[in-house]
């Protein structure tokens, strides 16, 4: 065996082998991690770009004007309205169901075998391809109803929130302390009682902040408006004809020959990531909060 | 009385508190509580009911083309309307490739979020930010990535995809010349997407193992990286194929970036550099458009396969994040 001085052993423990193992895998996981930082700040950059020079009242006010035709204004007014109505459907169908759902699951199953396969039929759902989404509502309501509607793209997303909705309930629920439905119920209150007064009531904000991510999801989705609500060019014409929303306007701007409609395309993502973002990021402040305090 | 003042709930035991029945036994209340229940209930069974009408639904309307066609749909490549004539290989093999690119991409550079954001190299403020941001990813809609993936990531990545044929066509998968869209562009799309899955599914389980493992191995003279590869990572490993299997469910079923940037061929080609076409992306393109029954058929036959897929991926996903924890196996 090789002889080490005391000093050496002191100075530099380890041999230079092990060093260089050690600073060589600290500098590639550090790489690796700026690499996997980067796309986020590309996108965001190239959107702020492209998007911010468009960004005027007449777009968010009109109609997307005809191709060629110069100086008319020109926007996506009717996208924003689908994507609300569309939204708002899938939020009157997918909220009381998901939050009843939570509430069986956090409050009423005491872990019974349904409970178990009732969430792990959540978590599989929350899987399902959104295009799987799609060829579901196709299925059901256009080959049903025999044609393309608002009302399709609404279910279509109801089933692709109804999951977010119900996983973030529950978690929201299971942070009530137990001692406040003991006092609820000490007092004399019935479960139903305990629930709507204290339970819900004491878990609110982190229900709204879970609504508020799947709608924010739900606004961007794509796949599942696609063979659904397909697009339109008018205003909203009712609940049954075939509707526009923002995220398939950037689908078919995104791969136009025409330089106008790319440029509508970079401002309805820039609202869109606007949305998105702004939910994520104060949802994230709410979550910490609350648990600062706990 | 004492001077710590603990949480109520932490005095009492937790498991025997969920025992206790809450329901009212009085006349009126209970009535309501009954109904109370079963409606909660009744609501809960809808979400396994929506699972099943899913599938045989899905499954109902691919009936022309399963009799038609039955498993040789499966392997074989001609997809023609006009003759009405559907193989779906050239779909499932582009599925599998841009899903297995990304696999290949996000895994490692997963992996190093997650030990950067969960070890101690960084101050604990700057770690979270990192893990939030790189989370962020995945609340971004797929139709933006698949618009910056058109307008930024396709004129960044030519002089790359040139290069690689130029200097690498003798390897069969770089042999031809790249015109831009290609399934290596959707396999690094699908990575930048599936990254955030990964990162935070393997970031949780690193920081569920428990603490005496990191010391044990420090106090045996292991530095932070030996400790990393040989303690935490074994220990961790259950967990980190869970993360990669949600990875590729994520990967498989994706639709709107991965039309956008793969160029939309039906032909099946050994090179990467070439165009290709997925599952999604041929449901994107074609159902809008379809009105024959066996097409409609055909592109049914196609959902389920890729429903059937991501259900198999996805749920063995749960049962090694969930099942297998660090310490039980």
């Amino acid at each position: 065996m090789k002889e080490t001085s005391i000093t050496q052993e002191l100075y530099r423990p380890l041999s230079p082998a092990r060093t260089a193992f050690s600073r060589g895998m600290t500098t590639i996981a550090f790489l690796l991690s700026g690499l996997a930082l980067l796309p986020l700040l590309a996108i965001l950059f190239e959107i702020l770009r492209q998007g911010i020079p468009n960004l005027k009242w007449e777009v968010l006010t009109s109609l997307p004007a005809p191709v060629g035709m110069e100086g008319l204004p020109s926007g996506f007014a009717n996208a924003i309205v689908g994507t609300v109505i569309m939204v708002g459907i899938a939020s009157l169908i997918s909220i009381p169901v998901g939050v009843l759902t939570a509430i069986y699951l956090a409050e009423f199953s005491k872990g019974s075998p349904i409970a178990h396969l009732i969430r792990f039929v959540v978590t599989v759902l929350s899987g399902v391809p959104s295009i799987v989404v799609g060829v579901f509502a196709y299925a059901v309501v256009v080959l049903t109803f025999k044609g393309f509607s608002a009302f399709a793209g609404g279910f279509a997303l109801s089933v692709i929130m109804l999951p977010i909705v119900i996983l973030a309930t529950e978690e929201a629920l299971k942070l009530v302390p137990t001692s406040l439905r003991l006092a609820s119920s000490a007092l004399g209150a019935s479960r139903f009682q305990t629930v709507f007064r204290v339970t819900i009531a004491t878990a609110l904000p982190g229900i709204t902040t879970g609504v508020l991510l799947a709608v924010a999801r739900a606004a961007g989705e794509t796949a599942p408006l696609l063979f659904t609500a397909l697009f339109s060019q008018n205003w909203f014409e009712g609940l049954t004809s075939p509707t526009a929303s923002l995220s398939v306007l950037i689908y078919n701007y995104a791969s136009s020959a025409y330089a106008e409609q790319n440029t509508l395309a970079w401002t309805a993502s820039l609202i869109l990531v606007g949305i998105v973002l702004l939910v994520n990021v104060a949802s994230r402040i709410v979550t910490s909060n609350r648990f600062k305090i706990r | 009385m004492t001077a710590t003042p603990e949480p109520a709930q932490n005095l009492i035991d937790r498991d025997r508190l969920n025992d206790v029945n809450l329901a009212n036994q009085d006349g009126h209340n209970s009535f309501i509580d009954q109904g109370f229940t079963w409606l909660v209930q009744g609501f809960a069974m809808s979400v396994v009911i929506v699972l099943g009408w899913m599938s045989w639904v899905i499954f109902r309307q691919a009936q022309p083309a399963i009799e038609k066609f039955g498993f040789g749909f499966l392997w074989t490549q001609n997809w023609d309307i006009n003759e009405l004539t559907f193989g779906a290989l050239p779909y499932i093999y582009g599925t599998l490739v841009s899903s297995a690119i990304a696999l290949i991409i996000a895994l490692p550079i997963g992996l190093a979020v997650a030990v950067v954001t969960s070890e101690r190299f960084l101050p604990p403020w700057i770690r979270s930010p990192i893990a939030f941001v790189v989370e962020l990813i995945a609340a971004i809609p797929s139709v933006i990535i698949g618009l910056w993936g058109i307008f930024v990531l396709i004129p960044f990545l030519q002089p790359v995809q040139q290069w690689l044929f130029q200097h690498l066509s003798w390897i069969p998968i770089f042999n031809s010349e790249p015109a831009g869209p290609s399934m290596l562009i959707a396999g690094i799309i699908l990575a930048i997407m599936i990254l955030p899955t990964i990162a935070a599914i393997s970031r949780e389980v690193l920081i569920a193992i428990p603490k005496e493992l990191r010391t044990a191995s420090a106090s045996l003279g292991a530095t932070q990286w030996e400790t990393i590869f040989r303690v935490l990572l074994p220990s961790a490993i259950s967990g980190i194929l869970g993360a990669a299997m949600l990875g590729l469910g994520r990967a498989l079923g994706e639709t709107m970036a991965v039309t956008m940037v793969i160029g939309n061929s039906d032909q099946i080609s050994t090179s990467l550099l070439n165009p290709g076409n997925t599952i999604p992306a041929l449901l994107a393109n074609q159902f809008a458009e379809a009105s024959d029954g066996l097409h409609i058929g055909a592109l049914m036959y196609l959902a389920l396969i890729l429903f059937a897929l991501t259900l198999i991926v996805n749920m063995l996903a749960i049962v090694l994040v969930k099942f297998l924890k660090p310490g039980e196996a």
